[in-house]
C-alpha cells in the first residue's frame, strides 16, 4: 500500500488540477457550445435546435457593430502598439544612461487595471472639461475633440487608451529580444563599417521574428478579451457604437437575459482566439518535444 | 548590451553625433510625457476642488490643495445605493486576492514540479490541456460558472470569487513553475530518490529553496491579475462583495448627482495603488512575469 502510494504520489498530486481543468475549462466550453445550439432565453434549455442562435447573432446589427469593431480596434491596436513598442525599444537600446527609469515610466500602465485606465482617459477625453476645454483655454477657440461622444470616432478612444496601456509591454518584449541577438554578429557588422540603421533592418530585426509572433499573439489575445476598458471608457456607447464581442456577450448574459445569444457570441469569440492561438501553441509544444 | 558607441568613426562629425544624441533624449522625453500625462492629470485633479476643475484646465496644478476628494472617495462616495466610498470594496479585494494568490501559487508549484521532474505518461497531455486553458476567453465559461457557483452555494460570495480566481489562475502558475523547474537537471531528483527521499521531501528540501525568484514572479503576476480583474468581479459578486474595480466603475458611471471628477480620480488612484506599489518595488519581477507569460520555452 505505502509502495503504491509512493509510486503514484505525482499522479495523485496532479489529479485534482486535472479534474478541475477538465470540468471548469473543457466541460464548461462544452456546456456553452451545447447551449449555443438551443433556444435558451432567460434560463438554459437543453433541446438542441440547430444553429438558430448563430443566425440570430449574425443578423443582429448590434453584433455586426461589435464584430467589426473588434477588427478595427484589434488591427489598429496591434499594429500601432507593435510599431511604437519597436521604436521605443530601439531608442532605448542606444546606451541610454537613464534607461532603467525610462523603462519604468513606459511600462507602468501595464500594472494598472483597465478600469483605472478607462477612468483616467474618460476624464481626459471628455469634451466639456477635458483636453478640448484645455486647448480652447489656450486660445484655440474652435478646437474640437469630441471622439468620446462621437459614434463614428469613439472606438478610436479605446484604441488610444489600449495602446497607452500596453505599448510599454511590447517595448519590454522587444528590448529583451534586441538584447538576445548574438553580439558577435553585431560587432562584426560594425567593424565592417555597416551603418547602425542597416544593422537593425538587416540583422537585428529579422532575427527577432519569434518575438514579433509572441507580441502579436499576446496583443490579439488582449484585443479579443477587451471588456473592462470599453465598460469604463465608453460603456459600449454612444448607443452601442463601441460594443465589442466581449461587451455584447456580457450584455446578453447579464442584462438582456438572452443566454442563447450570450453562449453563441462567446463561442464565436473562442473560435477567433483559437484560430490565432492554436497553431502557435501547437508549434511551440512540438518544437519543445523534438 | 548592443553597444553602438563602439562603431568606427564614419563621415559623421562630432557635432552631428551630439545633435543626434540630443534628438534621441528629446524623443524619449516626449514619450515619457505621453505615458506620465494621465497619471499626472489624475493626481492633480484629485487634489482640486470641483469649483477649480470647472474653471481651470486639465494640466494646471491645483491652486489650493484639498484632500476632500480623497476623503469622499475612501469613505463616502456612492456605488449605487450604498454610499460608503471604496473602503469596504478595497478590503473585499484584499480578502479575495490574498488567499487566491496563495493557493494558486502553491498548487501551481506542485503541478509544475510534477510536470517538469516526475514525467509519466500523460503528464505532457495534462500540461498541453492546461496551457490551452490559459488562452480561452473567459466569456466562454461565464455562464456555466455562474450556475456552478449557484449550485455550490457560493454565488455572490467572496469564497466564490476566490475559487474562480484559483481555478483560472492555475494554468499560468503551473506554466511558470514548470518552465522554471524544467531547467533544473533531473539528475538531482534521481540522486535524491536513490538516497531515499520521497516526493514531498525532494520538493520541500531541494526545489522550494531554489524557487524564490519564480515564487516572487508568480505571486506578483497573480496578484496583479486578481486585483485588476473586473470580468469575474462584476459577474460573480453582489452588492456587498464587489471588488474594488467594480466599485470604482460604479462610482464613475453612477448617473445620480453632479459628476465629481476629483472623487473619481482619487478613487481610481486608490484602486491602482496596490499594484502600482508592487510594480515600483518589484518591477524587475513584474516584467519577468509578463515576458514569461508570453515567451514560452
Amino acid at each position: 500500500m505505502t509502495k503504491w502510494l509512493e509510486e503514484n504520489t505525482p499522479k495523485l498530486v496532479l489529479a485534482p488540477s486535472f479534474v478541475i481543468v477538465l470540468i471548469f475549462v473543457y466541460g464548461f466550453i462544452a456546456w456553452t457550445a451545447w447551449v449555443s445550439l438551443t433556444r435558451s432565453r432567460l434560463l438554459p434549455r437543453y433541446e438542441i435546435d440547430g444553429f438558430i442562435q448563430y443566425s440570430r447573432l449574425f443578423e443582429s446589427p448590434r453584433w455586426d457593430t461589435a464584430f467589426s469593431n473588434l477588427f478595427v480596434f484589434g488591427f489598429l491596436f496591434i499594429v500601432i502598439a507593435m510599431i511604437l513598442g519597436l521604436t521605443l525599444s530601439i531608442l532605448l537600446d542606444q546606451n541610454i544612461r537613464t534607461e532603467g527609469a525610462i523603462r519604468t515610466i513606459y511600462l507602468y500602465p501595464m500594472a494598472l487595471s483597465m478600469i483605472v485606465t478607462g477612468t483616467a482617459w474618460k476624464w481626459i477625453l471628455n469634451p466639456g472639461l477635458g483636453l478640448e476645454a484645455t486647448v480652447r483655454g489656450w486660445g484655440f477657440e474652435n478646437f474640437t475633440f469630441d471622439w468620446l461622444v462621437n459614434p463614428d470616432m469613439a472606438i478610436y478612444t479605446i484604441v488610444v487608451a489600449a495602446i497607452w496601456q500596453s505599448s510599454g509591454f511590447v517595448m519590454a518584449l522587444f528590448l529583451a529580444g534586441l538584447r538576445s541577438v548574438d553580439q558577435e554578429i553585431i560587432k562584426a557588422a560594425q567593424v565592417d563599417g555597416i551603418p547602425t540603421w542597416r544593422v537593425y533592418t538587416a540583422i537585428i530585426i529579422p532575427s527577432m521574428a519569434p518575438i514579433f509572433l509572441s507580441a502579436f499573439i499576446v496583443l490579439s489575445h488582449l484585443a479579443i478579451k477587451s471588456f473592462d476598458l470599453v465598460i469604463a471608457l465608453t460603456g459600449g456607447g454612444p448607443g452601442y457604437a463601441t460594443d465589442l464581442p466581449a461587451t455584447y456577450m456580457y450584455a446578453m448574459a447579464f442584462s438582456r437575459g438572452d443566454i442563447g445569444q450570450a453562449a453563441s457570441s462567446a463561442m464565436v469569440m473562442m473560435m477567433v482566439v483559437f484560430t490565432i492561438v492554436v497553431p502557435y501553441l501547437y508549434s511551440e509544444l512540438r518544437s519543445k518535444n523534438d | 548590451m548592443t553597444d553602438m558607441s563602439y562603431a568606427p568613426e564614419t563621415s559623421r562629425s562630432n557635432t552631428g553625433k551630439i545633435a543626434l544624441r540630443w534628438g534621441l533624449y528629446l524623443m524619449l522625453g516626449l514619450f515619457a510625457l505621453f505615458y506620465l500625462m494621465p497619471l499626472f492629470v489624475m493626481i492633480t485633479t484629485s487634489f482640486k476642488s470641483l469649483e477649480e476643475i470647472r474653471t481651470g484646465d486639465l494640466i494646471s496644478l491645483p491652486r489650493e490643495v484639498t484632500f476632500d476628494a480623497w476623503r469622499t472617495a475612501w469613505s463616502q462616495a456612492c456605488t449605487g445605493i450604498q454610499c460608503e466610498g471604496v473602503r469596504p470594496f478595497f478590503w473585499n479585494s484584499v480578502l479575495i486576492a490574498i488567499p487566491a494568490v496563495f493557493i494558486s501559487t502553491l498548487v501551481g508549484a506542485l503541478n509544475g514540479y510534477v510536470v517538469a521532474q516526475w514525467r509519466f505518461r500523460g503528464a505532457n497531455l495534462f500540461f498541453a490541456l492546461m496551457l490551452f486553458g490559459c488562452f480561452i476567453p473567459f466569456q466562454v465559461v461565464l455562464l456555466p460558472m455562474a450556475r456552478m457557483l449557484g449550485l455550490m452555494g457560493l454565488a455572490g460570495t467572496i469564497p466564490g470569487l476566490i475559487y474562480v480566481h484559483v481555478i483560472y489562475g492555475l494554468g499560468f502558475t503551473t506554466l511558470f513553475f514548470r518552465n522554471y523547474y524544467v531547467s533544473i537537471p533531473s539528475e538531482l531528483t534521481k540522486a535524491a530518490k536513490v538516497d531515499g527521499a520521497g516526493f514531498f521531501r525532494i520538493f520541500w528540501s531541494i526545489f522550494l529553496p531554489l524557487s524564490l525568484p519564480i515564487i516572487v514572479v508568480t505571486i506578483i503576476w497573480q496578484f496583479t491579475q486578481i486585483w485588476n480583474d473586473f470580468l469575474f468581479g462584476v459577474s460573480f459578486s453582489q452588492a456587498g462583495t464587489q471588488p474594488v474595480t467594480v466599485a470604482l466603475n460604479n462610482i464613475v458611471n453612477s448617473t445620480t448627482g453632479v459628476k465629481a471628477y476629483n472623487v473619481d480620480m482619487a478613487a481610481a488612484i486608490i484602486a491602482a495603488l496596490p499594484t502600482l506599489f508592487v510594480y515600483v518595488v518589484a518591477g524587475k519581477y513584474f516584467v519577468r512575469g509578463l515576458t514569461a507569460g508570453s515567451v514560452k520555452g
